[in-house]
């Protein structure tokens, strides 16, 4: 033993190449240790040290806090001294409430984990590819990148995620927007900025309901305002000029709470079934073929379906952001660095590293993964307020799929260059020498080559299933 | 932990066994007296995974089902035994049942702040499921040189079974058994 460790302790002061250091050094940990999130390979954007994370576009999210805060604004300050003076003096304490409920419920949906998983291991990988390899006949062209699954007496059919190279489990969808896969996937909402998923879901669908509380609450709040004001005998112009404000508020309210209330419709109703959006807009469980296949998850019991969605002890995040790499991830981590980025692990310089990789694989195999990639991209890019609680929207879904494809092409088109190819190359030689390194997360190479023989067959499948 | 046991004896191979020759002659394949022991002489051989068993939908299960390349190291009841645990411990995390719904009320009524403030049941599973692996891994796997990982290391996917070799022992019968999972990779 004390053998061993002394030459353990020799090797340790063996020098090793000393790593390029990045350029902020704020999260170094022990011995400079890096955290994981510095090195997360999803389009995500990490703030303080990992805590709180968010999409790459945080679409229309500003406008929506905008909305809010502004319509709130207007409402403390033209109506509530009026309706206090003339009404009652709870109505700026609920508007209050109502106003915190969904402010926080908002920033909780917007900047918290939805459920991501994380990608699978190089080892993991190749135990997979070595199943898949195995229980296909290779004489009948390549092996089928499905698994079938029994859940409660159905049948249920997991599908291979090549980013993640893992089998996805039941419910779980990748989002082309964040590139990552996310359990219980309901939809990219880019209202709020985020993917909808198991961990985020009941904090999105307490913000649409006390959303729709509130704009209701100030849409009937500023009518009582100016019909009392109306009916002093001056008219509704004049009490529109005394208070500009609520005409704004007016306006606002008078949009927003038909499609809000709309959509908390919908929402109660797919909590009651235990659906997800994604599941209702593909008929997973509509049952094709005369079949009358129903959802294996649902309960059968609205009150219990409703406590399994938003009652259950919230799962942790898998993702770990802020836990530190293992430190013999440091010297693949600097070369993948070295050779792709300009030694910065920034995050939009990750950005174009994922796009890359993602560009290689678009590239090689172009029309099917473009097409066959929206129908994970298409509820991402419906926005929530004009849907309406029936499934067959066609149009919508056709423009939504349409913008998909176009992001997808532009992404392919920027992406493809030779550079990328030598980068490919020096990638995969990398893995082969960390091939036993816990989860580097860059380590795409040895798969890829294999993707564009196998996309065609299953991306084919899953296109006429959308 | 890994990489430790991979770099740790890698290179001085050869001293190692000239050094501790007479001690590891005696001991057969992969069985360690610690944990601490596997790990600094120990070469890592393969990986095994125990898959995610979704029979009974989303809820976190593992497959009881006894992975062939584990036939010599370990008895079948002791690993089934283990992954029994483990989803006993997943289905405690996650049960629905009087004491959630309310837990689910209350964190509503407060906007979920309380998730910001506490430990949520699920986390305090977690922990004493990190626990019964560690244990499990000194008392059972590490003797037998396995490893167990835990699952949330791997995103709940799988259940991972490092298989170890002893660094000095080069006889017929290990290298045969590095043979055979060579050959399975």
């Amino acid at each position: 033993m004390k053998s061993c460790d002394s030459q353990q302790t020799d090797l340790q002061a063996v020098p090793t190449p000393a790593p390029i250091p990045p350029p902020h050094a704020a999260s170094r940990g022990p011995r400079g240790a890096r955290r994981k999130w510095e090195v997360f390979p999803g389009k995500n954007r990490f703030y303080c040290g990992g805590r709180i994370m968010a999409a790459q576009q945080s679409g229309v999210l500003p406008l929506t806090l905008g909305l809010i805060l502004v319509t709130t604004g207007l409402f403390f300050i033209f109506d509530c001294p009026f309706l206090v003076k003339h009404l009652s003096s709870c109505v700026p304490a609920v508007g209050a409430v109502l106003f915190v409920f969904v402010f926080i419920t908002l920033l909780q949906t917007s900047f918290s984990d939805p459920g991501i998983l994380p990608r699978a291991t190089p080892e993991e990988a190749a135990d997979v590819e070595r199943q898949i390899d195995s229980s296909g006949d290779s004489s009948y062209g390549p092996p089928p990148r499905t698994r079938e699954v029994v859940i409660n007496q159905q049948v249920v059919k997991l599908k291979y995620c090549f980013t993640c190279k893992m089998f996805r489990p039941p419910r779980t969808s990748h989002c082309s927007l964040c590139d990552n896969c996310v359990e219980r996937f309901d939809h990219h909402c880019p209202w709020v900025g985020n993917c909808v998923g198991k961990r985020n879901y009941r904090f999105f669908y307490t913000f649409i309901v006390s959303l729709s509380f509130l704009t209701s609450f100030i849409f009937s709040c500023v009518s009582t305002h100016l019909a009392m004001r109306a009916q002093d005998g001056r008219g509704l112009v004049s009490a529109l000029q005394e208070s500009p404000g609520s005409a704004v508020e007016l306006v606002i309210c008078f949009f927003s709470v038909w499609s809000i209330l709309g959509l908390s419709g919908f929402h109660t109703y797919l909590v009651a079934s235990n659906l997800t959006t994604n599941e209702d807009i593909k008929g997973s469980w509509s049952g094709k073929s005369g079949d009358v296949a129903s959802n294996p998850f649902s309960h059968r019991n609205v009150f219990v379906n409703c406590g399994s969605v938003l009652c259950t002890p919230l799962p942790p995040s898998l993702i770990d952001r802020r836990g530190f790499l293992p430190e013999e991830e440091e010297p693949a981590q600097t070369c993948c660095t070295d050779v792709q980025l300009p030694a910065s692990a920034n995050n939009t310089q990750r950005k174009v590293c994922s796009q890359g990789r993602k560009g290689l694989l678009e590239s090689a195999a172009p029309s099917p993964l473009q097409s066959t990639s929206c129908p994970q991209g298409e509820p991402q890019t419906v926005p929530p307020g004009p849907r309406r609680p029936s499934p067959a929207d066609s149009e919508p879904t056709r423009q939504a799929s349409n913008g998909c494809r176009a992001q997808h092409s532009a992404g392919s088109q920027g992406n493809a260059s030779s550079a990328r190819h030598s980068h490919h190359k020096s990638r995969m030689k990398k893995h082969k020498e960390a091939a036993l390194s816990i989860s580097n997360p860059t380590s795409h190479g040895p798969v890829a080559p294999t993707c564009p023989d196998s996309v065609p067959t299953s991306r084919g499948t899953s296109s006429t299933q959308a | 932990m890994l990489s430790s046991m991979k770099e740790g004896c890698h290179d001085p191979k050869t001293k190692q066994t000239q050094l501790l020759k007479p001690g590891r002659r005696t001991k057969a394949s992969g069985v360690f007296h610690n944990l601490q022991e596997m790990q600094h002489c120990a070469s890592l051989v393969t990986k095994v995974f125990i898959q995610r068993d979704y029979s009974e939908g989303t809820v976190c299960r593992f497959q009881t089902k006894f992975p062939s390349e584990l036939n010599i190291r370990i008895e079948r009841t002791l690993l089934e035994e283990t992954v029994k645990t483990l989803n006993s411990y997943y289905m405690e995390a996650e049960k629905i049942g009087g004491q959630s719904y309310m837990e689910g009320c209350l964190a509503c009524a407060t906007a979920y702040i309380v998730f910001l403030c506490m430990e949520t049941r699920y986390e305090k599973v977690l922990k004493k499921i990190s626990g019964y692996i560690q244990e499990q891994n000194e008392k059972i796997y590490a003797p037998r040189g396995l490893l167990l990982t835990d699952p949330v290391e791997r995103g709940m996917r799988v259940l991972e079974v490092s298989i170890f070799e002893d660094q000095g022992s080069a006889g017929s019968s290990p290298s045969s058994t590095l043979s055979s999972d060579s050959s399975a990779r």
